[in-house]
């Protein structure tokens, strides 16, 4: 029998029962647009990590504190754990290669401007030299100065999505914004940055660090110790050896700190380990959606394989008639076999365009970007195709072995 | 035998089971049918009158004997080999019709067509030919008709244009009037004997006497052996 009549016959049996044949497919369909879906969505995620290596440059040092658990330490002394303001200073002025360094101490308030509250807001404080180490640009007005920083003035400069929450179209600079108890003056408004490792620029007040420590963060210890900061910022000049910054900056902090490298107070991370770290979390994720999507793949070949069972005992005797007119068992095995194949192809079709529907769709929903990676089409495909005529070697075979007579008289 | 004969049997046996349980369906059938001879095959249930259909039809081997088809020995041949037989030389009607379901009537005549691997034809010249099988049944307009919406006679006519399309060397029914009211039954048999007068060679596997009676010889089994055969006197 030629291939294209076997083709013929193979779709007349598939369309005969749409119904069914839709669900047979479902687990393929299902499979297919998972395996398209999962790629996009990490290839999308690797094209979004590449271009915050790209934002931020890799020149970029994190200081953090880190607490010491179960050591009994007096807060008294200088060597509670965790950073402070006048570390920064000291980085800054000591250790060779840096060319900028700033801090941050947060804390959360409502806020209040122009009729408009919004609740539970980020407030950071930061120095002058911020908006350069962390590559952020002004749209409107300016950032605050040193002054502003060593006489507590009280001025705010605004992230843009808060600004536009604040004050619609309106210029914000000049207007007021209160801020917990405390009123202050908008001096300038950030440009957008969008969100960076899980945290939105956008959404977030920057003030002078000192009015941050005197009105939102006051400590009885300060007096003692110094202001904490959650963060140090220092940026590494592209030409100075990153390891060699890290160390000096190691040695300085252990000597004010009094620690030893033992058991340090404070710990430094990269630019680059935050980028391998996100990578690494991709990549299990990925792997662990690519186990998902072949497992409902292999579920839907099973499916197939079932409905194929179920269909070559009914049509026994269609079987035995095809056999009496001359169809060999290589005839029915290849009619069966084209059934699934066509059957699995017809699936991993659908699942091919609810793929990349979905990968679109859900792109756009979630906000999280998505690339379509034109070989993974290839592979969901392939694999289904591969399935089909896995699962659906054992029903042809048996449909194959069938004794003419036996399936003759079969009810 | 100064003619080739289209059937051939010598001693054949059909043995069931192993050992000592065996049981002889056909027990040493020895019998000729010569090209053109409308013959039928009778006997109560039991006698191995199905178990000779499915030799001769070459659905099944003899365990023992020797058959030869239009001068060929088929008793050896394997699946794929009879299957190729029962294309070229051999058209069955069924007495429950056997058509394909949802499948019109010119694609059921048209498929022993698809099957023939040496088949040269175009789509369009095997449509031509079932088209005019079926007028020759006189069926001309329920070409496209599918088997439920047709008659149990329409659908045996069907059946027959089946059997025929390839041109075959004999039909072989198997009770093709078991299943039709006594009206179609006569209808059929008279298109069996249409067919006859034109050449065909046609076997009839029956327990009815009264439609043996209308066939040239009657071959009668009893216990896998050949009891009787009458000449029932038309040639």
């Amino acid at each position: 029998m030629k291939i294209s009549e076997v083709v013929r016959i193979s779709w007349e049996a598939i369309t005969k029962n749409k119904i069914r044949s839709l669900l047979t497919m479902l687990g393929i369909i299902i499979g297919v647009a998972a395996v398209i879906m999962v790629i996009s969505i990490s290839a999308g995620t690797e094209a979004t990590i590449n271009d915050q290596i790209t934002s931020l440059g890799s020149n970029l040092i994190f200081i953090t504190p880190s607490f010491n658990r179960g050591g009994a330490r007096s807060f008294t002394s200088n060597n509670r754990g965790g950073l402070v303001f006048s570390d920064a200073a000291a980085i800054d002025q000591q250790v060779v290669g840096v060319t900028g360094v700033t801090v941050e101490q947060g804390a959360t308030e409502t806020i209040k401007a122009n009729g408009v509250t919004l609740t539970s807001i980020e407030i950071l404080g930061t120095t002058p030299d911020f908006p350069t180490v962390r590559d952020m640009k002004m749209a409107n007005g300016s950032y605050f100065t040193q002054n502003a920083v060593d006489l507590k003035q009280g001025v705010v400069v605004l992230g843009s999505t808060l600004a536009t929450q604040l004050f619609g179209t309106t210029d914000p600079v000049g207007q007021y914004v209160n801020v917990g108890n405390f009123q202050l003056a908008v001096i300038g408004v950030l440009a957008p940055k969008g969100a960076v490792g899980g945290v939105d620029y956008d959404a977030r007040l920057y003030l002078p660090i000192t009015v941050v420590f005197q009105k939102f963060t006051p400590s009885q210890f300060a007096r003692f110790r110094g202001n904490d900061v959650r963060l140090i910022y220092v940026k590494v000049d592209p030409k100075a050896k990153l390891n060699d910054v890290i160390l000096q900056i190691q040695l300085l902090l252990y000597k004010r700190h009094n620690v030893t490298a033992s058991s340090p107070d404070f710990s430094i991370t990269t630019q680059q380990d935050i980028i391998a770290t996100q990578e690494s979390t991709t990549a299990a994720f990925r792997s662990l959606l690519a186990w998902v999507a072949g497992v409902s793949l292999l579920v839907g070949g099973i499916g197939i394989m079932n409905i194929m069972l179920v269909s070559v005992t009914e049509r026994t005797r269609e079987i035995g008639i095809r056999q009496s007119i001359g169809a060999t068992s290589d005839d029915i095995r290849v009619q069966f076999l084209m059934e699934a194949l066509l059957l699995s192809a017809l699936g991993g079709l659908i699942g091919l365009f609810v793929g990349l529907g979905g990968s679109v769709v859900f792109g756009s929903v979630s906000g999280m970007r998505t690339v379509i990676v034109p070989s993974s089409v290839l592979l969901a495909f392939g694999s289904a195709a591969i399935v089909g005529i896995f699962f659906g070697y054992y029903p042809a075979s048996k449909a194959a072995q069938l004794d003419p007579i036996e399936a003759l008289r079969f009810e | 035998m100064n003619k080739q004969a289209i059937i051939e049997t010598v001693d054949l046996k059909k043995i069931y089971g192993m050992g000592d349980a065996t049981v002889a369906a056909l027990n040493g059938v020895s019998i000729n049918i010569e090209p053109g001879e409308f013959v039928a095959i009778v006997g109560p249930s039991g006698s191995g009158k199905s178990t000779l259909m499915h030799i001769l039809g070459c659905l099944s081997r003899p365990t023992e004997g020797k058959y030869f088809l239009d001068g060929e020995d088929v008793s050896d041949l394997d699946n794929k080999q009879l299957a190729a037989i029962r294309n070229k030389k051999i058209g069955f009607v069924f007495q429950a019709y056997n058509l394909l379901s949802r499948t019109t009537a010119l694609r059921n005549v048209m498929l022993p067509l698809m099957y023939d691997r040496n088949d040269t034809q175009t789509a369009e010249e095997r449509e031509k030919l079932a088209r005019e099988m079926l007028e020759k049944v006189g069926l001309k307009d329920r070409i496209d008709h599918m088997p439920q919406e047709l008659s149990g006679g329409q659908q045996q006519r069907v059946a027959v244009a089946r059997a025929l399309i390839n041109n075959p060397v004999m039909i072989i029914g198997d009770e093709p009037t078991g299943n039709l009211d006594s009206h179609s039954g006569a209808d059929i048999l008279n298109l069996f004997k249409e067919i006859h007068q034109q050449g065909a060679t046609i076997i009839i596997v029956t327990h009815d006497p009264r439609i043996a009676a209308q066939t040239e010889r009657t071959i009668e089994l009893r216990d896998g052996q050949v009891e009787l055969i009458t000449h029932n006197g038309k040639s």
